[in-house]
Formats: structure tokens, sequence, C-alpha cells
């Protein structure tokens, strides 16, 4: 099987899986990083989502292949102790329901605020449209990015 | 069990050497089964308080965005007022009786006897505590308060803290009735304190049961027959077998396992699979289940309800009104696809499991295995959403068949397209009804018949189901005569609970036919409802709350329309004004108003939460849900087939909560019912169409 390495939260991981295994399975079952989900497996829902080179990427359509050579950043590495603005902004919004789809849903926000400190009400839904959520919690996800744009001034 | 259980009868408190204060409560549910030893008593939540000041309350609910986790601790350390900082939960294993019952669904936490009890518990465990101290002091209990988890003397000013007293006070007398808090006094309750679990979910710790690992784990997949009730013909498994990582191939009794070293060798090996199957026969499709409800329809059913005299009744009537009314299927469609992780190996079982229902996972895997409970462990982890899906054990057969013939741990998890496929869907329906009116416009006759497949698994071919009917025969309008019946259809596609069961369907028909009702008499919706609710005055309350919130009656920009409706469900009412627009046919939700009155809030913060994700998972189904069957198989397989509204698509939704202090009623489900019909309502008074089948998608409106 192919060898890779990939950098993961700032660490080179070496792991030896089929070329086409997507990234979001290499980080659960083979490096144990659970905090991404799998939810859809055809990138429609957006629980894998992590960042590569800080772009918010589908890890259960991006082959370990691909991913190598990359930065890549999971919800295990945002912040070393939940106190990234929008892991903040979560907390004091208390966004999550179930939680299964917050990874994704805060990793989204993370790289939306990136490329765009004060997003408007219609920038959240462009940029968090292909995440979603069963329980419901769009209402507070657009509060707590509006608040983490705010922290950040 | 009932509620009027003696306090005897469901508090206990034990002790021993250096564990401090033990209490067991029991909270009412139907344990599904139980020992003849346990009878007298059958905590399922535990409180200890431990001499390092440590209140640690074992939880016997499965935790699924709901807030029980936070909840229910807050109850007891409010009657005990104990410093939240020092509160643990813990996350019960299934016991089959010692927490009585655990099953978690129908919004049942916190309603009911438990509200009483919880907090009983609490202030008993704090009068014990005082007494404690009292007693070593030598002073007047009376003359002692408590605050953060210690109890005080200010006059002599001396304190302890709960930790020192535990040995002490657990060989007390447990008091006959502690006295409670006046609402005033609260301190936790009614406040929206931080929920326990949130920032392990912001930062990818929390265990979900896709993330538990274990030394030496394997992974697999199921694949199920696509057409209901069919059976493995043959498999070819060469390819799958070539698979790097694909261990093992074998028949399972739901179907057909493939495990592997990973979940993406088990996917892959499964794509791989060349399996026939023997499909039996059945292979409708949804328009001749929907042709078989009709023909049911025609006779007459099980009387569900029956006031007055509705055929007598009709026949004096000024005017009549007809409609028929559908659903369709729906799935569940959780964030986290089923899965359970199973170890089968020496005379040993153990579950880590995802579910709303521990002791039916406990039972199912002793029954598959042979051994007793005592065999078999079930952790709970947290659950990604369950709505009702998760009381089932389906996914629990196949990782346990599958774990006994694998000699190592293995999470069974089922790719998305299974989990839509192999739902227990919520029930399509068919619905007749007829309304007759006076010369007023006042309705005097309501004739509904409900046509759906049983939802509860128990009565012979002319039983009521009640769970289909609920929502329909409680129609809270004050009508001198009403008719309700049911017919049972068999159709084999498997049905289930669906976050607020029969509320979720029959709210969107009765609210919908009332609200035809009131146009055909010429009268304002709400209005029509307010009046035919005037022997009702919480609802009438909740209504006019609605109304008001919104600016029911006032002016709305060009193009927009208001849409009402209302539910009492799970001991609570909820009311709903939806304003939407409509542009080249496409609806657009703007706001939805709710109401809710569920008596006393324990945490308004969750409250909200549950209202605003309810109307969110209303809309979806309104929207666009739809489990189409084509040749006895479900068409839909993924988001994209079965979309969910999306934050884009998110109307303001803005929640007002009665103020009362009535008895808790349920939270997470009572606000699902009314958004279908507050939109279709409001797609009504803008259009004048009638939408009298779900999706509004069918309706030639795009709603995407």
């Amino acid at each position: 099987m192919p060898r890779y390495t990939l950098n993961i939260n700032g660490r080179d991981r070496k792991v030896s899986v089929d070329e086409d295994t997507p990234l979001l399975w290499v980080l659960r079952d083979e490096l144990g990083l659970t905090g991404t989900k799998f939810g859809c497996g055809r990138g429609l829902c957006g629980s894998c989502t992590v960042h590569l080179n800080g772009e918010s990427t589908r890890s259960c359509m991006s082959t370990v292949d691909y991913a190598e050579g990359n930065d890549i950043t999971t919800i295990e590495g945002l912040s070393p102790d939940v106190t990234h603005f929008i892991q903040e902004a979560w907390i004091a919004e208390e966004v999550p329901q179930c939680g299964y789809c917050q990874s994704g849903q805060v990793m989204a926000a993370a790289a939306l605020l990136e490329r765009n400190p004060n997003p408007s009400d219609q920038d959240i839904d462009m940029g968090m449209k292909m995440n979603l959520c069963r329980c419901g919690t769009y209402q507070r996800i657009k509060k707590a990015i509006h608040r983490a744009a705010d922290e950040m001034k | 069990m009932s509620n009027s259980v003696s306090r005897r009868d469901f508090l206990k408190v034990t002790s021993s050497a250096g564990a401090g204060l033990m209490m067991g409560v029991y909270l009412p549910g139907k344990p599904r089964f139980k020992s003849a030893a346990s009878d007298s008593f059958e905590p399922n939540v535990w409180i200890k308080i431990s001499p390092d000041n440590k209140v640690t309350i074992t939880l016997a609910k499965s935790e699924m965005g709901q807030g029980v986790k936070t909840a229910l601790p807050m109850i007891v350390a409010d009657e005990l007022d104990a410093d939240w900082q020092n509160v643990e939960v813990v996350q019960a294993d299934a016991h089959p009786d010692k927490y009585g019952g655990m099953m978690t669904v129908g919004s049942r936490s916190v309603r009911g006897g438990a509200w009483m009890r919880l907090r009983e518990t609490g202030a008993t465990a704090r009068e014990m505590l005082v007494s404690a101290a009292a007693k070593q002091w030598g002073v007047d209990p009376a003359s002692c308060r408590t605050d953060n988890s210690s109890v005080y003397h200010d006059a002599s000013n001396r304190s302890l803290t709960y930790g020192k007293l535990t040995t002490y006070a657990s060989g007390l007398k447990v008091p006959k009735k502690p006295q409670l808090k006046d609402p005033s006094q609260f301190r936790y309750i009614g406040k929206s304190i931080p929920q326990i679990d949130t920032p392990d979910k912001v930062s990818g710790k929390t265990v979900f049961g896709l993330d538990v690992r274990l030394q030496g784990m394997l992974y697999a997949t199921v694949i199920h027959p696509p057409v209901f009730g069919a059976a493995v013909k043959s498999i070819d498994d060469r390819e799958a077998k070539n698979i790097a990582g694909v261990k093992k191939v074998f028949q399972v009794s739901l179907g057909v396992a493939v495990v592997a070293k990973s979940t993406w060798a088990a996917f892959k090996g499964a794509r791989a699979l060349q399996i026939k199957w023997d499909n039996g026969d059945f292979s409708m499709d949804s328009k001749d289940i929907s042709k078989s409800f009709r023909d049911l329809a025609r006779k007459k059913g099980v009387v569900a309800r029956n006031d007055g005299n509705a055929e007598k009744a009709m026949k004096k009537v000024d005017s009549r009104l007809e409609a028929v009314y559908e659903v369709p299927y729906l799935a569940h469609a959780t964030m986290e696809p089923m899965n359970c992780t199973a170890h089968v190996k020496q005379g040993r079982c153990e579950l880590w499991v995802p579910t709303q229902n521990p002791q039916g996972s406990q039972r199912t895997a002793a029954q598959l295995t042979g051994f007793s409970n005592d065999q078999v462990t079930v952790h709970v982890t947290q659950l990604g959403c369950g709505f009702g899906r998760r009381s089932r054990t389906d996914f629990i057969q196949d990782a346990v068949e599958t774990a006994m013939k694998v000699d190592a741990p293995v999470q069974v998890v089922w790719t998305r397209e299974e989990d839509m496929q192999h739902d227990y869907y919520r029930p399509a329906t068919y619905n007749l009804f007829e309304a007759g009116l006076d010369k007023a416009g006042e309705p005097v006759a309501w004739n509904h018949r409900v046509v759906a497949p049983p939802i509860g698994r128990r009565g012979g071919p002319n039983s009521l189901d009640r769970s289909s009917v609920d929502g329909a025969s409680n129609l809270p309008y004050d009508i001198s005569n009403i008719f309700v019946d049911y017919c049972r259809s068999d159709i084999p596609v498997p049905v289930g609970h669906w976050r607020s069961v029969g509320p979720s369907q029959n709210t969107f028909i009765t609210e919908s036919f009332i609200d035809e009702v009131a146009f055909a008499a010429g009268k304002d919706p709400f209005e029509y409802r307010r009046k035919l609710l005037k022997n009702q005055p919480r609802l009438r309350n909740v209504l006019e709350l609605a109304a008001e919130k919104s600016g029911w009656g006032g002016k709305l920009p060009k193009g927009l329309a208001r849409g009402i409706a209302i539910v009492e469900d799970k001991g609570s009412i909820c009311a709903q004004v939806a304003e939407i627009s409509i542009e080249k046919s496409q609806v657009k939700i703007h706001r939805v108003t709710c109401a809710l009155d569920c008596g006393q809030v324990i945490h308004p913060g969750i409250v909200e939460s549950q209202t605003v994700g309810s109307v969110v998972y209303g809309l979806s189904a309104a929207l666009y849900g739809e489990i189409i069957i084509n040749k006895g198989r479900v068409a839909q397989s993924n988001f994209d087939d079965y979309p969910l509204l999306g934050i884009h698509e998110m109307p303001e939704v803005d929640v007002h909560l009665v103020d009362s202090q009535e008895e808790p009623g349920g939270a997470g489900e009572p606000a699902v019912p009314p958004a279908a019909p507050a939109v279709t309502n409001a797609i009504f008074a803008l259009t004048g169409q009638r939408i009298q089948s779900l999706p509004v998608s069918l309706n030639g409106m795009r709603t995407m």
C-alpha cells in the first residue's frame, strides 16, 4: 500500500493506505482524529469539513493522495484550548444541539472569517449553505459568526 | 408505574464508608422489563455527594441535543443548593431495572412525574445535610441556610461543606416531606446557565457512537435488501474480497456484512459485492400505496372519537365542505448515520451505541447471543440526533451478529444511503374530511377519517393505532359533533416514531382543514380559531400571543402573507404564524413567530433552541420532505434527493415563551407540528391555492 506523509495540525503524520482513501477516513480510522465527522460521504452535508491550507474542504471527497503536501487543519487543531474566536462565540451563543455537525460548522465558519472578517448575513448564507444541521441551529450559527467577527475587531 | 407512587417508593438513600451520600430516584416511564426483586424501588437517576464535595448525577436518559444532560441535573442542583461548578454528570450504562425506563422518547425526560421527583430528591438531600450540620453544631436546623454546596449558620459564623457532612447525613432519617423551594427562590431553574457539554462539542471531543475507538477494532458495514421484505438469493464476494483491507463477507439476519480494517475498505467492499436478491412480492409504487389508502377510506374504520352525532348533525347543516389530505413517508435523516460498536467474547457482549433505547439494545444483544442481561454491557454514547430513529434496534442487531462472527471489537457503520433507505419512516397517510357549518358559519359537525399504517406495533387488524390519530382525535376546537375514525393499512414499508409522531402529520391536516372552514365561513382564521378555543384558556392564550407577536392583522408589504396554526402536543401548546412570499413560483419563508406554553421552563435557552430546531425540522418536511417508494424500494438515497433546510433558507424564527409555573410539558417536539400548516395556510392566504398534500414542492411551487 502506498505511504503518505500528511501535515496535520502542524505535525507530520505517516500513513499507509490506498490512494483513493478519503482524507476523512485517514483522519478517523488511521489517526484517531474523530472530531471530523462522517455524514453523507458525498460532499453534500459538510460534517467532514477541514481546512486545506486554510480553505474549507470536504474531507470525504478529498483523497489522501490529493491532501498530501497541503497544510491540513482539523477541529482538534483549530486552537489548542478551545479559544479560537469561532469556538468562543459558539460557546457563548450555545450553538450546538446534538453537536454532530458542529465540527464541520466551526471549521467552515473559521475559514469564512479568515477570508471575510466582517461577513454580512448574506455572506454567511453563501459561505455556510453547504453545511447542514438537522437539529436546525442555523439562527445561532449566524449570531455566533457575527459575534466572533465583532470580537476579532 | 403511575405517578402516584409514594415518595418512599421512589427515593432511596444509601451510604457506604467513604462513598458519601447516595440517593436514587425513580423517574416515571415504563421499564421494558424488570426483575422481581426490584419492584419497590427502581431509581433512574442516582445522585452521589462525595466527601470531596462533588455532586455526581448519573443520567439514565440519552442526550441527543435536547439538553437532558444539563436540564435534569439543574433541577436537582437547584433544590440541593449545589455549586454548579461541582456537579458532574455520568451517563448510565443500560440496566434492566436499576434506573427504571431508560427509553428517551416523547419529550418525556422532564414532564410527567420526573420534574417533581428530581426536585424532591434534591430537597431531601439538602434537608438531611442541614440536619447533619445542625446536629453537629447543636443548633436549630431552621437557623441554618444553604448555598453553593455548603451549610451556613450565620449567627455563629460557622459553615461546613456538603462533602464534610455526607457520612453523618446518610445515617439520618429520610425526611417525609422535604420543603420545596418557592419558584421565586430558584437559582438555576428558569435560567439559561451554560450547558455542560457545549465546549466538547465545539472542539471535537464529544464521543458519538461513530467515535468509539477500541484496541484492535475492526470496521464493518451492512448492505440491506433494497426492496422491503427481500432476502439474499446469492452473494458473489470475489471482487469485494480482493479489496485491500477487506477481511470477511458474510450474511447476517438483515443483510450482508463486510468486515474490514477500515470504514473505507468496508464501504468499498460493500460496493463491490454482487448480491442477488429474492425480491418477494412487495413491488408497489407510492401512487399504488396512495390508491390502496383511498380504497381503504371507502369503509368505516375504528372509532377514535365520537362526540355528539356527527352523521345526524351533518344532515342539518347549512353548508358542507369536503377535502382530502395526504402526506408522504419521511426519513429521520439523523446527521450521524446508524452505527453500533460491539465486542462479543468469552461469554460477554459489550456495546457502545448511540441509542434512545439502552434496555432494548441490551435485550436485543442478549437474545442474539443467548446471554443473560448481566453478560451484556451497553455503554450509551452521545447521539448525533435521535428523533425517534434511535429507539429502534435494527442497527444493533447488525452489530451484534457481526461481532459474533469476528474475533475483535467491530464498529458497524451504515452508509448514508443505507440509512436513508432502511429507516422506520414517518408513515404516509390519507385523510378524508367533511365539515358542516351552520348559518352563522360556525362548524357544527366534523368528520375525519385517517388511513395510515400503524406506528405502534401492538393491536390486531381492527384495532385503533393511537399514535396514528394523535393530533386528529384530540382536535382542541369546540365543535359539538366530532367523529374521527382510523383505517389500518398493512403496507409493509417500515414505519416508526418521527419527531412529534402523530401530530407531525395530523396537525398539518387538521389545521389546514380548519383554515379552509374559516375561509369558507368568510372569517379571519385567527379569530375563527380563537372563538372555537373559548373553553381552552391555555390554548387561546398561546394563539393570541403568537398572533400579537407576529402583528397578525397588521399590514404587510405587498406580496407577503401570513398563516397561523396551533397544536397541543406532549403536554405543551405551540402556535406559529408564518410570513411568506412567492416570487416566480419560488416560495420564501421570511419569518416564523412561535408562542410556546410548556409550563415551567427549566432552561429557556434550551427550550428556545429546541423550538427553533423543531420549526426547521417541520419546514424541511413541509417544503421538500418526501420518501418515494418505487417498485417496493426507497428512491431517495442521500441529501441531494432528500434535502434538508439550509442556513440560506432559514427564516427569522422568534420564540415567545409563556411565563408559567404549571407542570413542565415537553419541549423537544411540540414546535414541529404547526410549522407546515402555518406555511401552507399562508400560501393559501397569498394565492388562494390550498396545499392538500405535502411536500409543498409537489404543488407547482419551487421551494429550493
